[in-house]
């Protein structure tokens, strides 16, 4: 063993850290968000252990809806780096392809992938913890359908920063929707969160969704309030997603960085 | 002589301070090869990027078929293909695969025919069922070529086109070229470094360097106008003054 070759090595990996602000913050960004999502699912059991009810019923359900999320996103995200890892936007990009009829492929995508991992989720809860996801009865379209859109939205965002940024920024595709986390309130109820924490979460789609779950597999009241803010959010902030990817679009037509961003 | 099909005017474009293409202006008529020759960094890329629409000029304008780029994106694209030795097609698919992608964004009618034709014009057919990543540089270069003939489209913007193919399907490729010219009144814009394959396809060349259309014509006018004795050496004169 050489020493010179196995520093090399290190210094090949450690140069990438000094203009890569997307690496250095992936260095803190886990770390930090393990302890804001598990410290806040520590202050819901200490505070409310002897009324949580179905404990396992919230839990499973939340993370079967989180992973709707995800995929989603990803759905929308993994698409546009396909086409960045095998450098296909310039052949896609020279076609008559329109850029919203690109978003709507990858949406369709996202589609795929959701309802694939659904069914495998929802077969292995049956399967190994006799858990129905249907418990939580009609309501369960609905919030599925806005965690699509929600997905779709980071998904975009996602997305468009990727373009603007090259592949540096792909590391994003992974970490970006976990940011959303927290003020989702997958796990625990947006009574949880500090003070001024919860109007960020107010305006974040997910969280109504969990908020309505939790009600409904409580028996705490009809989820309509929290469906409606939902729906509202999700379709303000994908509207002005989708126009801020054609304006990205347009930006990086102007600065050549289109035929650039896969290399 | 009919009117152009694809019409540049005072192209300039601009990167913060740097000006890759310098108020360049040329016609491409129906049926024409022209050649774009430059040393590296004269533009010719950056020029072809913006006539595909990938690059948005800083001024000037582009019009395809009496049609304006920046207007009629959809239906100019929808007639236009390009292929590059430097491109690269999705490495997971098959060359069939592929085709079929290409055909469904283009929304051809008879696909399969469509496909086998230029699968067998191009001697694709021993790799057509391979994936695009255990292909060799020469087989990926038929493979971008093909993409290119399959929508058979009235402009064809080619970079280097047989830059890494051996010599017996380079020349194939320059024939059918000529025969696609002859047959269907093709219009090509073609860059290569290969002067004799320049000199022998080109029924008009542009000159760029440091951004600026400095030489047109015909091959033989514009060794003649540089004092030269072959374009290998106006190649030479004008790279090594820029």
């Amino acid at each position: 063993m050489k020493l010179h070759r196995i520093t090399a090595i290190v210094f090949r990996h450690l140069y990438l850290y000094r203009r890569s602000l997307p690496r250095i913050m992936e260095i803190f960004y886990w770390p930090f968000l393990d302890l804001v999502i598990w410290g806040f699912i520590t202050l819901y059991l200490a505070r409310y252990q002897t009324q949580v009810p179905g404990f396992v019923t919230f839990f499973l359900g939340a993370l079967i809806l989180w992973d709707i999320l995800f995929r989603s996103q990803q759905g929308i995200t993994i698409s546009f780096l396909e086409e960045l890892w095998s450098r296909n936007l310039m052949n896609l990009f020279a076609s008559p392809l329109k850029p919203s009829e690109f978003l709507a492929a990858t949406m369709i995508m996202s589609i795929f992938k959701v309802v694939c991992v659904s069914l495998v989720m929802g077969l292995c809860a049956w399967l190994f913890y006799d858990y129905s996801i249907f418990i939580i009865g009609l309501w369960l379209l609905p919030f599925v359908l806005n965690l699509v859109v929600t997905g779709w939205v980071i998904g975009v965002f996602t997305t468009s920063l990727i373009m603007r940024f090259g592949q540096e920024a792909e590391v994003l595709a992974w970490s970006m929707v976990f940011l959303f986390q927290p003020i989702s309130c997958v796990f625990y109820p947006m009574d949880v969160l500090p003070v001024w924490l919860k109007p960020v979460a107010w305006v974040n789609p997910a969280a109504h969704v969990f908020e309505g779950m939790r009600g409904v597999l409580s028996h705490s009241g009809q989820p309509v309030e929290h469906l409606g803010w939902a729906v509202g959010l999700n379709l303000l902030f994908l509207a002005a997603m989708i126009a801020w990817f054609h304006r990205t679009f347009a930006y990086c037509r102007n600065q050549g960085l289109l035929v650039r961003v896969g290399e | 002589m009919s009117s152009p099909v694809l019409e540049v005017r005072t192209l300039i474009k601009r990167f913060g301070d740097f000006t890759a293409v310098n108020g360049i202006s040329f016609v491409l008529h129906p049926g024409e090869i022209l050649g774009v020759l430059g040393p590296n960094g004269a533009g010719k890329t950056t020029t072809m990027h913006m006539l595909l629409g990938l690059i948005t000029p800083t001024s000037g304008t582009i019009s395809m078929f009496g049609m304006d780029l920046e207007t009629h994106r959809e239906a100019i694209l929808q007639q236009v293909n390009f292929s590059s030795t430097y491109m690269s097609m999705p490495q997971s698919l098959t060359v069939e695969e592929n085709l079929w992608v290409v055909a469904r964004l283009y929304g051809l009618p008879d696909v399969q025919r469509k496909i086998d034709n230029i699968v067998s014009k191009l001697e694709m057919g021993e790799f057509r069922h391979k994936v695009a990543r255990k292909l060799s540089s020469g087989q990926m270069t038929r493979l971008a070529l093909a993409k290119a003939f399959l929508t058979e489209p009235k402009i064809l913007f080619l970079d280097e086109p047989t830059a890494s193919l051996d010599p017996d399907i380079a020349h194939k490729i320059r024939a059918l070229l000529k025969d696609e010219q002859q047959a269907s009144g093709l219009s090509v814009l073609y860059t290569s470094h290969n002067m004799r394959e320049m000199e022998e396809m080109s029924d008009r060349i542009i000159f760029l360097q440091k951004g600026k259309l400095v030489a047109e014509g015909t091959a033989a006018q514009i060794v003649s106008r540089f004092g030269q004795t072959d374009l290998e050496d106006v190649f030479l004169k004008l790279a090594r003054e820029s």
